[in-house]
């Protein structure tokens, strides 16, 4: 049945392996980078679910809402490598385990 | 064939996808990056949405991977310094991932929605430049232009976080 027709739970199936790989990278890794990378791939296996359920469901709309989550994401990776670039200028490192002084 | 094509691009999405988070080199981790997101564009198409997997091209495949090289290159970002996880983490690393494979596959078809299948070419349309310009310009047009809006405060604000602190 997994292997037979290609249905919108494939779709679905695939997304949420997506979602967990990322979500793996973002608690696992320590540079913040990679964590930034990590958010991307949670993005975009939110997209993947949206264009999917729109396409088997026959609505144009949730691909819209694709459109407006790449443009958030491009403001949102503008901003965090800014943020980035300027902790780094500050405490010469990415690494987020050395940016604790607000752990009390 | 449409089942070949997906299975093809899925196990690609999956393995560069874990490699992202694997790897250590910063600058192997934006190729990983780079390859999932074309991958994803590739889903795009069989999905039919054929402007947004032009527009993931464009735009993460594009601008965003440009941004992050700029900041490796910017940083001299260092490989991650190699060290042993703990056993902890990885054995519950393994096992919600081996849970999330074997869940999904019994999880998935107890809901009667996702068993829809569409051959490729029977969708009702809506993945084209006009179509999607005819809602985006029409009934989302107050959030296309808070789009607008979001995209010079990001600028301003980009701007600003790294300018020199012009008193040091």
């Amino acid at each position: 049945m997994i292997f037979g027709e290609i249905t919108l739970g494939h779709y679905l199936a695939l997304s949420s392996l997506l979602f967990l790989i990322g979500l793996a990278g973002v608690i696992l890794r320590r540079s913040l980078l990679i964590i930034m990378m990590s958010l991307e791939l949670l993005l975009n296996a939110a997209n993947l679910a949206l264009v999917a359920v729109g396409r088997f469901q026959g609505l144009p709309d949730p691909q819209v809402a694709v459109f407006f989550v790449i443009t958030v994401a491009a403001a949102e990776v503008a901003l965090g490598l800014a943020i980035l670039v300027a902790i780094f200028r500050i405490k010469k490192t990415t690494a987020a385990d050395q940016l604790a002084t607000l752990r009390f | 064939m449409e089942p070949l094509f997906f299975w093809i691009l899925a196990v690609g999405l999956v393995v560069s996808a874990s490699a992202l988070v694997a790897f250590r080199n910063p600058v192997t981790n934006a190729v990983c990056l780079v390859v999932a997101l074309v991958i994803q564009a590739a889903l795009f198409i069989t999905l039919e949405a054929f402007f947004l997997a032009a527009v993931q091209v464009i735009v993460y495949a594009g601008a965003v991977m440009v941004l992050f090289l700029f900041v490796i290159m910017l940083l001299d970002v260092k490989e991650e310094a190699r060290r042993t996880p703990p056993w902890v983490k990885i054995v519950g690393v393994l096992a919600v991932g081996g849970v999330a494979i074997l869940g999904l596959t019994k999880i998935v078809p107890l809901f009667p929605f996702t068993q829809k299948t569409l051959h490729w070419g029977q969708g009702k349309g809506g993945g084209s430049a006009a179509e999607l310009g005819k809602l985006l310009f029409t009934s989302y047009s107050p959030l296309f232009l808070a789009t607008g809006v979001l995209l010079l405060v990001a600028t301003v604000g980009v701007v600003v976080l790294c300018r020199k602190d012009p008193e040091s």
